[in-house]
């Protein structure tokens, strides 16, 4: 198998994200191996692989919080290294492992991180997300006390705060039931098309995938190994669902990471 | 520097205060106990020594000052540490806040909380037991100067030491002005210490503060020349400590410890 598209489908709509040759390892162990791949605007890019495929590694290094060993980042035309700032501005984020503080409430960090974001009209802006996310009932019940839902929707409500031009998700859905997952789905959808944003999801829920993302990328052992629409990939490599094309790249024998470094 | 993600570090100290009167306990609790006992103490000294040394200004004077500098190093790094105990530097750090606007955010919200110290600590201080700095003048407000930027150095390191060091390195930081002020020769001239603890006291700002808070209360001509000295070593040790904690901060981005920094991470 080998990776075919790591480039958006319409090569004619603007970047929101350029990654180009991205290394980066941990002492000994080499965490991402030569990654390139593109977001265009509008685009939902799945970003899929096993535990320690380098998922988090990518994100992390695209949100500025970890220095790759070398390539490049640009998020739009800004250089992440260079402009940090100025292009983490045009981004954010939404994680599992990332909950906003729980001694704040709902309002109090959503006005917390517009600030910091520098959003204009900010009163306004959040009341819009309390309407669009359900939380106006609870805008002023502090994170600590939310559910797991409750906890998504405020997170996804402060990744939009500032409107993204770019928007990681890093297993947005990981702790919701379905109903409240698909939602999620849909109001992320729902966002792209209205904003043209750019959005870079990693999930282990390969029917989610199916359903949300334009496009996915297979990583291994810090490479891409395989890349396109979720939709046709199954059939053309001969599996019946995503989830069984996953299992079967998850367990696709590759030289041990320790050869690769030599 | 940008004014809006200050304001954001400020105005979440100013909601975890409101939201939670526990936290402001500190601010006024332990620099009030210390008060009323050092001036008791102050009470009885004047009333057995026999000597006209006001021991009031003398000692009362000095426990205020000195507790003012631990309040601007404990409130700076209290603010650093409400970050770490909710795991918010991955919300913090990935977003497009300057390290200098945090930095400046947590030292202007310790300058307010400590504040709040300085007037319980007066209001004690000034109409139960007597204590003026009026023979100090506005030389007051240069020690003021030097004690509050010895504070915020101080602060700015405890910091940096937990983000390096990771968060069980926080008992390390409580104990710092205790362990600091026999050097800083807060309740006695410099010349009682031996030979090496003057050494350690030059590299102090406040042990300049106290020898000149001294000179004035008895009376002796004030050295200017080495409090503005001080001033100019306390803005040093500023610069020296916020140039150590982005050292810490570059390096916790380059190894991917700021990226999964949590209950116990030290690398």
């Amino acid at each position: 198998m080998t990776a075919r598209s790591e480039h958006p489908t319409d090569s004619a709509a603007p970047l929101a994200l350029r990654v180009r040759d991205l290394r980066k390892s941990y002492a000994e162990v080499l965490a991402v191996d030569g990654v390139s791949f593109e977001v265009a605007t509008g685009e939902i890019l799945g970003l899929l692989g096993p535990n320690g495929a380098g998922k988090t590694t990518i994100i992390n290094t695209v949100l500025g919080v970890l220095t790759p060993g070398s390539g490049s980042i640009r998020i739009g035309d800004v250089d992440v290294s260079r402009q940090r700032s100025l292009a983490l501005a045009r981004t954010n984020f939404a994680a599992v492992y990332a909950s906003l503080p729980g001694n704040l409430t709902v309002a109090q960090n959503l006005r917390f991180f517009g600030l910091i974001y520098r959003v204009r009209a900010l009163s306004s802006r959040i009341e819009e997300l309390l309407g669009q996310f359900g939380l106006a009932a609870l805008r002023d019940t502090k994170c600590g006390v939310l559910s797991s839902g409750e906890l998504t929707r405020v997170a996804l409500a402060k990744a939009l705060l500032n409107r993204p031009r770019l928007l990681l998700l890093d297993e947005p859905t990981a702790s919701l039931d379905p109903a409240a997952a698909r939602d999620i789905r849909s109001a992320i959808r729902a966002l792209v098309r209205a904003t043209d944003c750019g959005v870079l999801w990693t999930s282990h829920n390969m029917y989610e995938v199916e359903e949300v993302c334009d496009r996915v990328l297979f990583l291994s052992h810090g490479r891409i190994l395989l890349a396109g629409d979720p939709r046709a990939l199954p059939r053309e490599h001969g599996a019946r669902n995503l989830e069984e094309l996953f299992i079967q790249l998850a367990r696709e024998p590759l030289a041990h990471p320790a050869e690769r470094l030599a | 520097m940008r004014v809006a993600p200050v304001m954001a570090i400020l105005l979440r100290q100013w909601y975890l205060l409101r939201g939670s009167p526990v936290r402001a306990l500190p601010m006024f609790a332990w620099v009030g106990i210390d008060i009323v006992l050092w001036g008791f103490i102050s009470r009885f000294l004047n009333s057995v020594s026999g000597t006209s040394i006001n021991f009031t200004a003398v000692f009362l004077g000095a426990v205020l000052l000195w507790d003012l500098c631990g309040r601007v190093m404990q409130g700076l790094t209290t603010a650093f540490l409400e970050d770490v105990w909710s795991r918010n530097f991955l919300n913090l750090f990935a977003s497009p806040l300057r390290i200098s606007e945090y930095v400046t955010g947590l030292v202007i919200a310790s300058i307010c909380t400590s504040m709040i110290g300085l007037g319980v600590m007066l209001g004690l201080a000034v109409p139960v037991f007597g204590l003026s700095f009026l023979a100090l003048g506005l030389r007051l407000l240069l020690f003021l100067l030097v004690l509050y930027g010895f504070g915020v150095a101080l602060g700015t390191l405890a910091s940096a030491m937990v983000l390096r060091f990771g968060p069980a390195s926080e008992w390390l930081v409580w104990p710092i002005p205790a362990l600091l002020s026999p050097f800083c020769a807060v309740f006695y001239p410099l010349t009682t210490l031996p030979a090496w603890m003057r050494g350690v006291a030059y590299a102090l700002p406040p042990s300049y503060v106290f020898e000149g808070m001294r000179a004035a209360l008895a009376g002796r001509p004030f050295a200017w020349l080495p409090a503005l000295g001080a001033l100019a070593l306390a803005a040093l040790e500023i610069a020296l400590a916020a140039g150590y904690f982005v050292r810490v901060y570059r390096r916790a981005v380059r190894t991917g410890l700021l990226a999964r920094y949590s209950a116990e991470t030290v690398s």
